[in-house]
């Protein structure tokens, strides 16, 4: 039975590498110019992950195959309790905090950094359970919102109060994110109802929305596509639906499409 | 030998009548066994509930005979609505959380071992104690109202996550009166733990017999203990939060929902309400609790280990050592749970570096357990098997926290199924096969009848097999980005990975029904299994001094003294390779620690 | 590898139980009244238990006075109002109560010892005691009304919910200490006197700290209103 048990857990264990080494799963291609730093943080910890976890498990089938015995002498460990604790602290603290170092590196670029100058201000508002956005229009301002003015049935979503709000004539709201590449973005980010956040896994872009404290988030894209976001804080019954989409566009085809949203408005 | 015990301290008489002795009853030992009662059936409902949430996942358009007797409205004609499926998911977290992972390894060994390890009569507030049960049990009736209130349970999660929480039943079904009482039912539980607490508390610290020094304690003992001192801090938070969390549900106050929100083109009449307050009270206490299931199975597998290793761990100390930095630990690193939050990003790396370090506590601990394999003679019992799964699955759920604890890398995981499986692995099956471990090494001693052991290993294939099928695989589903608390995968986006959900649905059923095969040897052997011998493990700790089960006040009248090390194996003695903690016999022990 | 040899401990370490020394005897066959000769068995895990208890109720206020903190500095909307005037008059009281308890203990102590045979005198002190704390819980329902009078309920403000909050929570847990005195009274007034030390010194260790985290939770609410 030590066998068996020895036999499966080695088994268990290179059986559940191969996924990964195959990268059968893998992050759909990063489309962000921050993501390479997370992607490479990513096959770090996977590879330093994996080897401890192997090795852990490797070394417990073996320890059980052969000392499952009613023979010999209570033998012990080479090195003893002071051996392991010293290799735990030095090697896997010091790996655990290169890990972190490297990690903290790779959130400093996106945190720790404000958003250019020239960085295009969207804003986005998360509500149960669809996701809006809004372009602040040619004047570069967003008008005030009002939330007693939100109202689903004529489709203000935001509030807006165009008639009084100079500012919010010709701000353009869209169900959809399209974004020029290659070009910085500073996401505003406004939670109506409840949590919800916003993730695009292309993206490398996780973020809350939290009500009462508006965030943001900036990226820049580089690669033209469609990709979808998801809301992934669990916000009410219709959770799972709660989707948009990412359009990342050339400059040109960005151009034509606000122009034809702000002709809808 | 048993000339030199000292004359006992009786707290309480012999209880007699059926109520005394098996309902309201104070002895630490029934109590125990309530605990264990209460989590047996908590962790059937929650299994249940994992069964319904997997089939739906696996095949959102497939009818669940019986489900529409459950909730007319919240799966008519079988098939769970989406609301019903956040609703069940909420209710497995909950039970599963609160009644088995702190109820059974803690408070149910705890109670019916702790008092009998440290040499004690009873817990030295018995009253205290039998409230701590059924205060508890007053929190699982709260809860399991929740399925019968008219909008059903709530569908927040089992984090409750404000303002989602707070907001009333405009919110969502179930965000009514559902969520009320599930508030109110965790208030209640902390109450009761608290009490718990207490009692573990004083009994470790008061109440040892002779000769029975701190260092002298079992780990069990100290695992308990440890767990006692986490609990009592982080309950004693959560209470406050929920009280507040219901305050603003039903009384209109704003402590955590904030100005202007439009809930169904309504403005909600709360204001400046914080919503990150809730998530930094709920995880203070959620983290701890996190450890609260773990560290008690690692006592009980420390202690399974030993006696079946036939030798002392590689060092005593070094893992009460361990075990005590990774309760103090628990309460730095609660930020991990709120990288993408909104929280200050400068406080994620503040959080980050106690999270990796608590690597370190862990791996001390995990290398101790196989360090002292070697050069052991190690018995093959279901016991034993469960604990070196046990270790297995800690290791494998503790690597999965090298990717969490860093925010970079949350950025990609955060909320995915890479997160149910990693806290699934740890927290959860982990702790179960603790839970495991012990019911197959104590049940003699409680019940005075063995468990039958050709059963109990062909359970143990089918939970380790089974635990690694359904969650190894959560973690690839969380690298390629599938997020969870989805009650389907509607878009193209997640359709590729609908076969390794059908997967892990098939292997959830399986193991789930190989869980059939326990409940079977549990109720059987209760009855027909054949007699237990006093000390069928030939263990040392002061539970094999005494008959199984044991008498009403422990050690019949007297209290024991204590001559060695919790742990002497290996050694030559008249006994055998090991030596009673209670015996005066002088031996030569061999050991390592240094 | 080390060895060593485990000795038992000196068998001079294991006492004989000492006569009335608190060791041994059985509550229910109390000593004739002579306190002194009861069964004190858990003495140790009492002032244990008291103390983890009273660092749990710490905790679950420092969980509130954190929550507010991180409330009133999570908008601009905390409304600061005068604490009605009966707060002071309550504090008064309850400081008093602490003082009278301490007195009763002191009586009881000399009725143990038999210095003084009349039991009446640290039950009088004791009911003082009691009297004290229930003007000093319908003292704070005085201030909800007082606050009620000026318009601020429960959901008015942030600052009057914390107000109600913490007031409210403090008066629980103080009726759990009046019921701690409730029953050293009903020991020590029994035809034969059962109370244990103890039980009168985990009673007054909870009350006096039910005073000390008052004085806290007045200072809170001086600083912050």
């Amino acid at each position: 039975m030590a066998k068996l048990f020895a036999v499966t857990v080695i088994l268990i264990a290179i059986g559940s590498a191969i996924p990964i080494l195959m990268h059968t799963f893998v992050p759909p291609v990063d489309i962000s110019t921050h993501g390479p730093l997370i992607d490479e943080q990513m096959s770090e910890t996977m590879a330093e992950a994996g080897i401890s976890f192997l090795a852990a498990q490797i070394i417990l089938g073996v320890f059980v195959w052969k000392f499952s015995r009613t023979q010999g002498r209570i033998g012990s460990f080479p090195g003893g309790a002071r051996g392991l604790v010293a290799a735990a602290v030095i090697l896997v603290g010091v790996e655990v905090f290169a890990l972190g170092a490297f990690g903290a590196r790779a959130w400093a670029g996106i945190y720790f950094t404000a958003p250019g100058p020239n960085a295009m201000r969207i804003q986005a508002q998360a509500g149960q359970f669809a996701f809006y956005f809004r372009y602040p229009g040619p004047d570069g301002k967003f008008g005030p919102l009002h939330p007693d003015l939100i109202n689903e049935g004529t489709q203000n979503f935001f509030g807006l109060d165009p008639d009084h709000d100079p500012e919010a004539k010709d701000d353009i709201v869209t169900a959809e994110l399209a974004v020029p590449v290659n070009r910085e973005i500073h996401l505003l980010m406004h939670a109506k109802d409840v949590g919800h956040s916003f993730f695009v896994r292309e993206l490398r872009i996780q973020q809350d929305f939290v009500p009462g404290l508006d965030v943001s988030v900036h990226f820049t894209t580089n690669k033209v596509g469609r990709y979808e976001i998801v809301c992934t804080q669990l916000c009410g019954l219709g959770h799972y639906n709660m989707k948009a989409y990412l359009n990342v566009m050339s400059q040109a085809d960005f151009d034509a499409w606000l122009k034809q949203q702000a002709s809808q408005q | 030998m048993h000339d030199m015990h000292v004359p006992a301290v009786h707290h309480h008489a012999p209880p007699q009548g059926f109520i005394r002795k098996h309902v309201f009853s104070l002895d630490h030992k029934v109590i125990g066994e309530q605990y264990y009662g209460l989590a047996l059936l908590a962790v059937l409902i929650g299994m249940v509930l994992s069964w319904i949430m997997r089939l739906h996942l696996g095949w959102p358009t497939l009818s669940i005979p019986g489900l529409q007797l459950l909730s007319k409205n919240g799966a008519p004609g079988g098939i769970p609505t989406p609301e019903y499926y956040l609703q069940l998911m909420t209710m497995h977290g909950t039970f599963m959380v609160f009644f088995v992972l702190t109820t059974a390894p803690f408070a149910g060994f705890g109670n019916y071992f702790l008092p009998i390890q440290v040499g004690a009569e009873d817990m030295p507030f018995p009253h205290f104690n039998m409230m701590s049960f059924w205060v508890t049990f007053v929190a699982f009736v709260v809860a399991l109202a929740a399925f019968f209130v008219p909008d059903g349970p709530p569908l927040s999660g089992w984090t409750g996550y404000a303002p989602l929480s707070a907001l009333g039943a405009v919110a969502g079904p179930g965000q009514g009166l559902g969520q009320v009482l599930w508030a109110a039912s965790l208030a209640i539980f902390c109450v009761g733990q608290l009490l718990g607490s207490l009692n573990f508390i004083s009994t470790t610290l008061d109440m040892r017999c002779k000769g029975m020094s701190m260092m002298r304690l079992p780990l069990t003992v100290w695992a308990w203990f440890i767990t006692s001192a986490m609990g009592l801090t982080a309950f004693a938070v959560l209470m406050p939060a929920c009280i507040l969390l219901i305050l603003d549900h039903v009384a209109g106050t704003s402590f955590f929902v904030a100005s202007n929100l439009v809930v169904n083109d309504q403005l909600q009449p709360h204001s400046g309400g914080s919503t990150l307050l809730w998530q930094h009270l709920f995880w203070f206490f959620g983290h701890p609790e996190v450890y609260v299931a773990i560290v008690p199975g690692m006592g009980v597998v420390s202690h399974v280990l030993i006696t079946n290793m036939r030798r002392p761990m590689l060092s005593h100390r070094v893992l009460i050592y361990s075990m005590a930095a990774l309760a103090f630990l628990s309460y730095m690193v609660y930020g991990h749970h709120m990288f993408v939050s909104g929280m200050n990003p400068f406080s994620s790396i503040v959080f980050s570096f106690p999270t990796l370090a608590i690597t370190i506590p862990s791996t001390i601990i995990v290398l101790i357990w196989i360090g002292s394999l070697y050069g052991a003679k190690l018995r093959i019992n279901s016991a034993s098997l469960f604990a070196l799964g046990f270790i297995s699955l800690f290791v494998s759920g503790g690597v999965s926290g090298f990717f969490l604890a860093q925010p970079s890398l949350d950025i990609l995981l955060h909320a995915t199924y890479f997160v149910v499986g990693h806290f699934h692995f740890t927290m959860a099956i982990a702790a179960i096969f603790g839970i495991f471990a012990g019911t197959y090494f104590w049940f003699s001693k409680v019940t005075g009848r063995m468990m039958n052991e050709t059963l109990g290993k062909i359970h143990f294939w089918f939970t380790f097999v089974g635990a690694y099928s359904i969650f190894m695989p959560f973690h690839y589903l969380g690298i390629a980005g599938n997020v969870r608390r989805y009650q389907a995968f509607v878009d193209d986006y997640l359709q590729p990975l609908l076969g390794v959900h059908k997967f892990i649905t098939v292997a959830a059923l399986v193991t789930g029904a190989a869980q059939l095969i326990f409940l079977y040897n549990l109720i059987y052997s209760r009855f027909r299994g054949p007699k237990a011998p006093q000390n069928p493990w030939e263990a040392t700790s002061l539970e094999w001094t005494i008959p199984s089960p044991p008498p009403f006040d422990n050690f019949g009248g007297k209290l024991p003294v204590v001559y060695h090390d919790p742990y002497q194996y290996g050694i030559e003695a008249s006994s055998g390779d090991y030596v009673m903690q209670d015996s005066p016999e002088q031996v030569q022990t061999v050991h390592d620690e240094k | 590898m080390a060895t060593t040899i485990h000795e038992p401990p000196a068998v001079n370490a294991i006492h004989a139980p000492e006569l009335g020394a608190g060791k041994g005897a059985w509550p229910r066959n109390p000593s004739e009244g002579n306190l002194r000769m009861l069964a004190d068995h858990s003495s140790g895990a009492s002032r244990t238990g008291i103390w983890v208890g009273l660092a749990a109720i710490s905790m679950t206020f420092a969980a509130f006075t954190s929550a507010l903190v991180v409330r009133q500095g999570s908008a601009l909307d905390w409304r600061h109002f005068a604490l009605p005037s009966v707060l002071y008059f309550n504090t008064v009281i309850l400081l008093a109560s602490s003082m009278t308890l301490e007195v009763s203990r002191r009586r009881v102590a000399a009725f143990a010892r038999g210095f003084d045979s009349r039991r009446a005198i640290p039950l009088g002190w004791l009911y003082v005691t009691l009297a004290m704390g229930l003007i000093f819980v319908a003292g704070q329902f005085a201030a909800w009304m007082q606050l009620k009078a000026q318009g601020l309920y429960l959901a008015t403000n942030p600052s009057s919910s914390f107000f109600y909050v913490l007031t409210a929570m403090h008066a629980l847990h103080l009726l759990g200490g009046l019921g701690g005195l409730v029953l050293v009274i009903s020991r020590l007034s029994k035809q034969i006197p059962t109370l244990r030390r103890s039980t009168m010194d985990t009673a007054s260790y909870y009350w006096h700290f039910m005073d000390v985290l008052w004085l806290y939770l007045l200072l809170l609410l001086w600083l912050k209103f």
